[in-house]
């Protein structure tokens, strides 16, 4: 949907925009061994050797550019990889690419070659699944301690087996590198993972030269804590809904709840009221503006190196719709407010009290933008920081399968709200932020104003709620108490989180439990992007990288 | 002379000594039967401890340390509003060298374990730990995690726990104060059992798990070995 017009026709596009599967299987007739129906899209069964070759032409010739993301699974007979393909031009354009291999050789081919996000998304299935992929760069485990025995989310995987985990396991980091340049020079630093710089227990790798970076190598997993299997040990209805709070912990708990709801309500086939979609919209947005406001305020924590006026700044804004979103949830970070199909519970009373309170602080953030604006974009020395650091340029971007305020920083005009709308998202107004700067300045600069976008939706919201009729202010649909969707139903569905595209991906298997919960999670995409954003960068400018990426480990290692 | 009377008249003039210091006559502010009683120095160290937990108490540097959900809410603590630093607890140190107290903010998991410990072991005494959420108390919501440690104390021994998922600032700042006033009463950390310390690959008993590690992990590497059927 962006505005420059692709060159020509993708292949499988009908004239009137509209995916057509059956071109796409002549186009891939080679491969091809069967087609499965998903509920967001088809999904194409390929030869586990001919993985690269299928994405290659996918990407090429049919447009999919963008890997959103691999989920691994085991079936009693066979392991499979699912390829989530989607268009950074048209979201709504899908399609899986499902790779079987047989439980006895899960060697699969990798996609790490076409597409770069492929490497850690491989990883993380390899290291939790156990499926090997052929070709991969660098195939080792990601999430779990390097010494961890099985793998976790295989059925034969038995939880009680003693582990041993070394503290000086990443002592040497120089030994699987075979990029790092003359050795006398090179020298490598550990950050992390407890340091103040890296926003939570992540340790990065760095390999200097001098000052400078040349190679840096995220690990991840220090607040791994099992999320995809706390949902797949919970039933549908109510006991998985509390955990997507603690994915982005950032006070974006809502955002995540829709991540979930959006893909249960798609499987069971549950409709939400109008009403509660507002309210749904509005408090989402409250939490974009929470999470934005501390990207914002540590980032200048990292830039400026103290507790200083704007950090506290933000946490006073923050604090201010906290309160908001405490009178409407009950709960300050955790909010569990989404039910499938509607809601916990409607407005508090008195309703016009509440929205008041919502239009002051909707009219106070334009006021304090300018605030931040005068002590952050607009100043000096912040811009001789910031500019021209960290670059990412949008064809790595999207290689890196980068979404949120890090890709539109990067020049890609690319949000679910507007491209994949749900929610009452398609009757609001809205403009979706982008700049060319592809910089660390240029992330910062998006993330303000997307705070003012964000403060506009929830004012459209508020005027619907104050007009809407007191008798149609129905906040939950008829939902069975329990849920058993269809055995073998695949979803996969995304919304637009606070840090980027946030999807889910579960199979039923015919209980009340989902038999694979997925969760493509936008940090983890945007921190894989690190590598280029630090390489050549003095080691200042790397932490400013890293704070612009605006990662929550909670949702980085699940 | 022989020396037993060596000894006595060192002691003799020892006595002396502190007679003389504390001059004749009676004075009731020094020269109180009960210091007769004790001597000099019980007395006064007594008081001395006592000052130094009152001090301590009302000067803590916490460690800047954050793991998971609950370290934003304690970022809130020390920030505007709730402001723990009116408490003379609100000086967060980036050096564990430099810190007296650790809040541990979150989820611990198997990874984390042992760098938790290390950063422990590495601040200076006397230390106290703030265990922050219920994650830190059981594992809470994830505690039938393959993954997660259900709760600081199976790795360092805990002063104060602060339930909650996570808890409010204000239940934070109530833990804090609790723990003060523990310090200021003289009263030291619970030692707790701790099933997983750091050890010494080479140390460990030579079962099937360790001969299948023996060749990625050197002898001499500190491990953390997780046994999880005997946790809680």
């Amino acid at each position: 949907m962006s505005l420059e017009q692709p060159r020509q026709r993708d292949v499988g596009v009908t004239p009137d925009g509209e995916l057509d599967y059956d071109e796409l299987a002549d186009l891939l007739e080679e491969y091809l061994l069967d087609r499965e129906e998903h509920m967001n899209a088809q999904g194409f069964v390929v030869r586990p050797d001919e993985v690269a070759a299928v994405l290659e032409t996918l990407r090429e010739e049919a447009g999919f550019d963008h890997l959103s993301l691999v989920t691994a699974q085991d079936y009693q007979d066979r392991y499979e990889s699912i390829y989530h393909l989607k268009k950074y031009s048209d979201p709504t354009h899908e399609l899986s690419v499902v790779v079987p291999t047989t439980r006895e050789n899960p060697l699969s081919q990798s996609a790490a070659p076409v597409f770069e996000t492929a490497n850690w998304h491989e990883r993380e299935a390899y290291d939790l699944v156990g499926i090997e992929y052929d070709e991969h760069p660098d195939l080792r485990r990601i999430l779990l301690p390097e010494t961890w025995q099985g793998h976790p989310l295989s059925s034969d995987y038995n939880q009680d087996q003693p582990q041993i985990v070394p503290l000086r396991e990443q002592a040497d980091p120089m030994e699987h590198k075979t990029q790092a340049p003359d050795e006398q020079d090179a020298m490598f630093v550990n950050i992390g993972p407890h340091h103040p710089a890296t926003h939570g227990v992540l340790h990065l790798k760095t390999v200097l030269d001098g000052e400078q970076v040349v190679d840096v190598d995220p690990d991840i997993g220090y607040l791994h804590r099992c999320e995809e299997q706390m949902c797949e040990q919970s039933t549908y209805r109510h006991q998985i809904m509390p955990y997507p709070d603690r994915w982005d912990y950032i006070s974006a708990g809502i955002l995540n709840e829709w991540a979930y709801a959006r893909t249960a309500e798609t499987l069971a086939d549950i409709e939400v009221p109008d009403y509660a979609q507002v309210i749904r919209t509005m408090s989402a947005e409250m939490c974009r503006i929470a999470a934005h406001l501390l990207a914002v305020g540590t980032f200048a924590l990292d830039i400026y190196g103290d507790f200083t006026a704007i950090f506290m700044y933000a946490i006073t804004d923050r604090e201010k719709v906290q309160h908001l979103l405490e009178d409407l949830t009950g709960q300050r970070l955790m909010f569990n407010y989404l039910r499938l199909g509607g809601l916990a519970w409607d407005l508090p009373e008195p309703r016009e009290e509440y929205f008041e309170n919502v239009r002051n602080f909707c009219e106070y953030i334009p006021e304090r933008l300018e605030e931040y604006h005068n002590l952050l974009t607009g100043n000096e020395l912040f811009q001789m920081r910031v500019l021209d650091t960290g670059v990412l340029p949008p064809e790595k971007a999207k290689d890196y399968g980068c979404t949120g305020p890090v890709a539109r920083a990067s020049g890609i005009d690319y949000d679910l709200r507007r491209d994949d709308p749900y929610g009452y998202y398609d009757e609001l107004e809205f403009d979706v932020v982008t700049r060319d700067g592809c910089d660390n300045f240029a992330r910062a600069s998006v993330r303000l104003e997307e705070i003012r976008q964000s403060a506009r939706i929830i004012e459209q919201c508020v005027d619907l709620l104050e007009d809407w009729p007191e008798d149609e202010r129905e906040i939950q649909s008829n939902v069975p108490r329990t849920l058993k969707p269809d055995p073998d139903t695949e979803v996969y569905k995304a919304v637009e989180g606070a840090k980027g595209e946030l999807g889910i991906y579960i199979r039923s298997d015919g209980s009340d439990k989902p038999g694979r919960f997925k969760i493509r999670s936008p940090a983890f995409c945007n921190l894989q992007s690190m590598e280029v954003l630090a390489e050549g960068e003095y080691i200042p400018d790397m932490v400013a990288a890293l704070g612009s990426l605006d990662i929550v480990l909670g949702e980085v290692d699940r | 002379m022989s020396k037993e009377q060596e000894l006595h008249d060192t002691l003799e003039q020892a006595q002396s000594t502190q007679e003389a210091r504390m001059g004749s006559g009676t004075d009731d502010r020094f020269n109180s039967k009960l210091r007769e009683a004790f001597g000099a120095s019980p007395f006064i160290l007594t008081k001395f401890d006592q000052f130094m937990n009152w001090v301590r108490g009302n000067s803590m540097f916490m460690l800047l340390f954050g793991i998971a959900c609950c370290s934003i809410e304690m970022m809130h603590t020390y920030a505007t509003k709730h402001d723990l630093d009116r408490f003379g607890a609100g000086v967060p140190r980036a050096s564990p060298r430099q810190a007296d107290v650790i809040i541990v903010p979150g989820t611990i998991v198997s990874k984390f374990g042992p760098r938790l410990k290390r950063v422990y072991d590495q601040m200076p005494e006397p230390k106290f730990v703030v265990s922050m959420g219920s994650c830190t108390v059981s594992g809470g919501p994830f505690q039938e995690g393959y993954n997660v440690i259900k709760g600081a104390e199976e790795i360092i021994p805990v002063d104060i726990h602060v339930p909650g998922c996570p808890p409010r600032p204000e239940a934070l700042v109530y833990g804090v104060l609790k723990l003060q006033e523990q310090i200021r009463e003289g009263e030291s950390a619970p030692v707790t059992v701790k099933p997983y310390e750091l050890e010494e690959f080479g140390d460990l008993e030579r079962d099937e798990l360790v001969q299948q590690l023996a060749n990625e992990i050197d002898e001499d590497d500190l491990v953390m070995r997780y046994n999880w059927v005997d946790s809680p």
